[in-house]
């Protein structure tokens, strides 16, 4: 109000200690759920049937999940910034193809080479969707839809109909997956490692925060001075290069690769982020969740056999769970917002 | 930097800058100098280039032709960052937070403290952010999400932020839109306080009380020129006024006095849960009521509730004796009401539409014949309206964005006169549009209502409410505490009212 | 009522006659991403006509047609969808739901007439879902069709597991690929004509298809208009899901098979085709006449791919390289051009 000075008391009070832990709490409790409801599942299970929680399925579970926590960790950077990569299906593809061409080739390459060489090859790949998102300023969704048809093109063009089976390649590339510390498999560990590395960068790092506030707000994220391209361009290469690495251990693990690999699988990639928690457009969420997301989605698929329930159903219950999973969070937030303004909500 | 010999170059200085966007020549050849321990008041109408110039110096865009110059030696500002790195700390008119961040990293984005191994100290950030809020005299939680916060809250997350720099060269745009008398002055010796550290602050603002009683000069452009700068005490309102605008101004408030007519709105026990409660009035034909109050106060959410933007939980609103259904905007215009919303960019105007079509949004059905949409009569419904407002504007099929903020709002009031409305809600009219235009808006409003509208006008500027309104309904915290006849209604007895005080009289 | 000013204004009249500079007509036409849509459809035929054997025949071009009529149909209200700013993925799915509720009542004994409608009536319910979870609850559409995308086509596979019903009598398979008569055109093509005009009249044409581009740039602006978004977004999706699984009934006779697995992926070949159409992602912006362009050209070249013999590969490539192509070619002149004239205007 124009030059009149209200008497009001002489510290005002905005959002006291309530509002913390809200703000705390909902971020724990999304993550907290999805552990909840894996947990569940696990026990639930296991009740019905304790082969489920033997050695040998725990380590096929923990396998089968490692390829989607791989991938659902770069999406989540991505998804952070405010876009998506739908090419990493066809990325991984390549790369696997890629990391079998190289063992027929060159049989004399050292394995580390040839992985690395791999994951390379996504490196590649992201850093050409990057460099069209960033620079060219074209929107993910329709870039990355783009380059889906166009990777998964020249994987068919460079493959020309072969395919490289198992006696191609070392056997010990493909007994990658038998070796085991503590009773779990090396795969997994590097997933393990991988999770907790990108967790790690985006919670404590300058550049890591940057990243939710380029997906929170571009345009404010570039007034307070961050590099909005280069934050954007980045995850798109992590995301590439995780997409290599998953086709690298996708060869290691199933040995039979055709040009067709990885068909598919980018929107079970978004689901598992989104399930996790990390919001579809940018700004918050966890690889954490993500990772979790990816374990739920693995999870639901091994036991529905095992809880004798008809396998044809497995894909209607994934697609029940997304719904339910954003539904979920956009309760939380309603709910949050609800308490943080004293009941005040201006509608959407 | 606190004791520099006064002979030293001020920290920051524009050289005959000049800066284009296409054929709009939003800056030319205009010098400033910002001096240590100095307030600098920026003056100008909207369009004069203050927003650009403040652009320029953030490094946002950079000048084609003349420089700036930082201590005395030319600088290039390639990015924000530069700026930033050079001591310029910049409070933007619109708050730019991360909704999704806490509110401490919202302030120390990309400078957060760090620990070992380059890694955030959290505890660091927190304190560092209760420290700032407690010279804010405020508090805010470092911890919570910005989103949710309400807009004056902020912008004191902006002034926290700008603190925070320990910056050389604050520049303040607008900043006190949103906030309350209390949250002014605290700001303001925030301000005096950063000047006697030795910092030059840049103090834009529409509000002349504010500038001649925060600033000690005053540089006043217009139409991308710079046209003065004097020191405060040589120079008085009018005389800014004359050169911001370029010509004499005549009186800004027109009301005349008009004939009562029948109630045409009716509000009565109009209540939604933690917003606004038991809020009730009447407005009649060929009347201007004015909805006063604090930002806050839940002027905005009652008339949002009226024309249906909103649920509301208990009440009932009336049309003309006919009772309104909720949560129906459509139903609302159908009756006749129409509303100019507070935020012309977000939910007045379709930006990148045309003017053609945003002044014909509001009639489509009206405008179509068996069902389909006429070009031709859409572009003449555009043209009488754009002729009868005076709309200066190239073509009105250019994108309406390209208007200036004043001429935006005739586009909207365009496009709401063009319903035939009997009841007209005006939410802050004249909010961030030059005095000029603000002028014909006050005119237009007065005009209508001696037409037989009737008029509720939300109103954050005390003389615009003094000036225009028959009766001023003023609201604290949700509810209406006072209601005052043309006679009766003061500053002091709006203020008392809208800081909680009910009337005795 | 006409409320006048009195007061002279202090410079200029309100509409200055054209400027010289101004652009004709034509030349905006020209410039309009529908037209060089259009254009690259143009050329394209005129080479694969020139350069491939058998392409031009009609016997080719009703084969051509018959194998983007599912993509043309579903194409018209994923346009409206996507200027409205959102998008449903789960139109695949829904085909495929249909084509396996279809092959059940089938094996049942529903007669096919009763079948059909049944599952239109299936289809307004399964994009009515999509439409109130975004509506209502208030969900990002990208998010939900991603998730009723597996879930329609997983209760597509709870329905028919991965079998297949393929005993239509072929009074109905026969007749969904029959051509008009006297012509190699087969009747989908009219039926995708009628309905490309409905849909194109709707949302060029109407104070409906206004407020749908209105949406798109700014919903909220657009509910302080008067406009009921939300109503507006649910019948879409309706509208969406309904013509899904008419293209999932035109589908399963097409190829005389009931399977859960009809049309898999198929909703991101949708959505290539309207955005090469150039409509834009964030909504507010596109014209169907660009839509239909882009799903012609995209079938043209898989068509005269394939005639000359070209592996399949190549098709990914192209409609890959095209679909990012479109979209920075014309982003990067917009840019060149925004840096010599109008980038943004002051405030």
């Amino acid at each position: 109000m124009t030059g009149v000075s209200a008497t009001q008391a002489p510290v005002a009070e905005h959002g006291g200690n309530g509002a913390v832990r809200t703000g705390r709490r909902i971020r724990q409790v999304r993550e907290l759920g999805i552990l909840l409801a894996l947990v569940l599942l696990v026990a639930i299970t296991t009740l019905t049937n304790p082969n489920f929680l033997s050695s040998q399925s725990v380590r096929d579970l923990l396998l089968g999940a490692t390829l989607l926590t791989i991938l659902a960790v770069g999406q989540s950077m991505v998804i952070i910034t405010r876009n998506v990569d739908l090419s990493v299906g066809s990325t991984l593809g390549l790369s696997a193809f890629a990391t079998g061409t190289l063992f027929v080739s060159l049989p004399a390459l050292p394995i580390p080479v040839v992985a690395l060489a791999g994951v390379l090859v996504g490196t590649v790949c992201g850093a050409v969707n990057g460099a069209l998102v960033a620079a060219a300023r074209v929107p993910a969704l329709v870039v990355t839809l783009g380059t889906l048809y166009a990777f998964r093109g020249i994987g068919h063009w460079w493959a020309a109909g072969e395919q490289i089976n198992a006696a191609d390649m070392p056997d010990t590339f493909l007994g990658l997956g038998r070796v085991a510390v503590l009773n779990i498999p090396a795969p997994a560990l590097i997933a393990l490692a991988v999770v907790l590395t990108a967790g790690w960068y985006l919670g404590s790092y300058r550049s890591g925060r940057e990243l939710y506030a380029v997906g929170s707000d571009p345009q404010a994220a570039r007034l307070v001075g961050i590099p909005v391209d280069r934050r954007v361009f980045f995850p798109f290469v992590v995301n590439g290069s995780l997409a290599g690495l998953a086709g690298v251990l996708y060869a290691a693990r199933f040995g039979t690769l055709d040009a067709t690999v990885g068909t598919g699988l980018e929107l079970e990639v978004v689901a598992a982020a989104v399930v996790g928690g990390v919001a579809i457009f940018g700004g918050s969420g966890t690889v954490y969740g993500a990772a979790l997301g990816a374990m739920l989605l693995t999870t639901i698929g091994a036991a529905l056999p095992m809880l004798r329930v008809d396998p044809f159903w497995q894909q209607a219950v994934v697609g029940l769970l997304i719904i339910v999973a954003i539904g979920l969070d956009r309760l939380l937030v309603l709910r949050a917002a609800r308490r943080l303004r004293g009941g005040e909500s201006r509608g959407a | 930097m606190t004791d520099r010999p006064p002979a030293a170059p001020p920290p920051l200085s524009l050289v005959g800058v000049a800066k284009s966007f296409g054929m709009v020549n939003a800056l030319q050849g205009v010098s400033l100098e910002l001096r240590a321990g100095e307030i600098h008041a920026l003056c100008g109408e909207n369009g004069a280039g203050k927003s650009t110039l403040v652009k320029t110096i953030a490094g946002v865009h950079r000048p084609d032709e003349g420089r700036i110059e930082v201590d005395g030696a030319p600088t290039e500002f390639a990015s924000p960052a530069d700026a930033q790195r050079a001591g310029v700390a910049v409070i933007y008119q619109e708050p730019t937070l991360f909704p999704d961040l806490s509110v401490a990293e919202n302030i120390f984005m990309g400078r957060q403290p760090l620990s070992r191994g380059r890694r955030i100290d959290r505890t660091a950030m927190y304190a560092a952010t209760d420290r700032l809020f407690a010279r804010l005299g405020v508090r805010i939680a470092p911890e919570r999400p910005a989103r949710g916060l309400s807009i004056a809250d902020q912008q004191l997350v902006e002034i926290a932020k700008a603190m925070s720099f320990d910056a050389r060269v604050l520049i303040m745009d607008e900043p006190t839109a949103a906030l309350s008398g209390t949250e002014v002055e605290r700001l303001f010796s925030v301000a005096r306080s950063l000047r006697d550290q030795g910092a030059a602050v840049l103090f834009i603002s529409h509000r002349f009380d504010e500038v001649f009683a925060l600033c000690d000069r005053i540089t006043v452009m217009r139409d991308g020129r710079y046209i003065s700068t004097d020191p405060v005490a040589e120079l008085t309102v009018d005389t800014v006024v004359r050169r911001m605008v370029g010509r004499e101004v005549n009186t800004l408030f027109p009301k005349q006095d008009t004939e009562r007519g029948e109630v045409l709105l009716e509000v009565d026990g109009l209540t939604r849960a933690g917003v606004f409660s038991d809020v009730g009035f009447d407005v009649r034909a060929g009347e201007i009521v004015a909805l006063a109050g604090l930002v806050g106060a839940g002027r905005s959410e009652v008339v949002r509730a009226v024309f249906g933007i909103d649920r509301y939980d208990f009440g009932t609103v009336r049309v003309a004796g006919a009772a309104l259904p909720q949560g129906r905007p459509a139903a609302a215009m159908a009756a006749g009401i129409a509303l100019v919303p507070e935020d012309r960019r977000q939910q007045g105007l379709v930006m990148e539409m045309s003017i053609e079509r945003n002044a014909t949004l509001t009639r489509r059905s009206a405008l179509s014949r068996f069902g389909l949409l006429s070009r031709r009569s859409e572009e003449k419904a555009a043209e009488v309206w754009a002729d009868r407002l005076q709309l200066k504007a190239g073509h009105l099929t250019d994108a309406v964005s390209t208007l200036s903020g004043g001429n935006q709002q005739k586009v909207v009031l365009a496009k709401w006169l063009a319903t035939r409305p009997r009841v007209l809600i005006v939410d802050e009219p004249t909010r961030g549009i030059d005095v000029g235009t603000k002028a014909e808006v006050h005119r237009l409003l007065s005009h209508l209502a001696g037409e037989g509208l009737a008029v509720l006008m939300v109103s954050s500027e005390l003389p615009e409410v003094l000036g225009m309104a028959d009766r001023v309904l003023v609201m604290h915290e949700g509810r209406i505490t006072a209601e005052l006849p043309r006679g009766e209604a003061t500053e002091e007895s709006v203020m008392y009212a809208a800081t909680g005080h009910k009337e005795v009289a | 009522m006409a409320p006048d000013v009195t007061t002279p204004p202090a410079g200029g009249t309100a509409l200055p006659p054209r400027p010289a500079g101004q652009r004709s007509v034509l030349q905006r036409v020209l410039a309009t991403r529908e037209s060089s849509v259009i254009g690259a459809l143009l050329v394209s035929i005129l080479a694969a006509s020139l350069l491939v054997d058998g392409f031009a025949s009609g016997r080719n071009s009703g084969f051509l047609i018959l194998d983007i009529a599912a993509i043309a149909l579903i194409a018209l209200p994923m346009t409206l969808v996507i200027v409205t700013g959102e998008i449903d993925l789960s139109v695949a799915s829904t085909l495929g739901l249909t084509s396996a509720v279809m092959g059940q009542l089938w094996v049942i004994g529903l007669p096919l007439e009763t079948i059909a409608v049944l599952c239109l009536v299936l289809g307004a319910l399964l994009g009515a879902v999509n439409g109130l979870l975004v509506t209502v609850a208030g969900l990002p559409s990208l998010a939900v069709t991603i998730g009723t995308m597996a879930m329609y086509r997983g209760l597509a596979y709870v329905i028919l597991g991965d079998q297949a019903v393929a005993d239509f009598p072929f009074s109905w398979t026969g007749g969904a690929t029959a051509r008009l008569s006297g012509t190699p055109i087969p009747w989908i093509a009219l039926l995708i004509i009628v309905l490309a005009v409905v849909f194109g009249l709707l949302l060029h044409a109407t104070p409906f298809g206004r407020s749908l581009y209105a949406i798109g740039s700014n919903d909220e602006a657009a509910r302080f208009s008067g406009i009921p978004v939300l109503r507006t977004k649910l019948v879409l999706f309706i509208a969406s899901g309904t013509v899904a699984s008419l293209a999932g009934v035109f589908w399963t006779l097409q190829y005389g098979s009931a399977r859960a697995d009809n049309a898999f992926g198929l909703e991101l070949s949708v959505v290539a085709a309207v955005l090469l159409g150039g409509v834009s992602i964030f909504g507010g912006k596109g014209a169907l006449l660009g839509v239909l362009g882009g799903v012609l050209l995209l079938g043209t070249i898989r068509n005269a791919l394939q005639l000359a013999d070209v592996s399949s590969d190549m098709l990914s490539i192209v409609t890959g390289t095209l679909l990012v192509v479109s979209v920075v070619l014309p982003n990067a002149i917009e840019r060149v051009r925004a840096r010599r004239r109008t980038a943004e205007p002051p405030s």
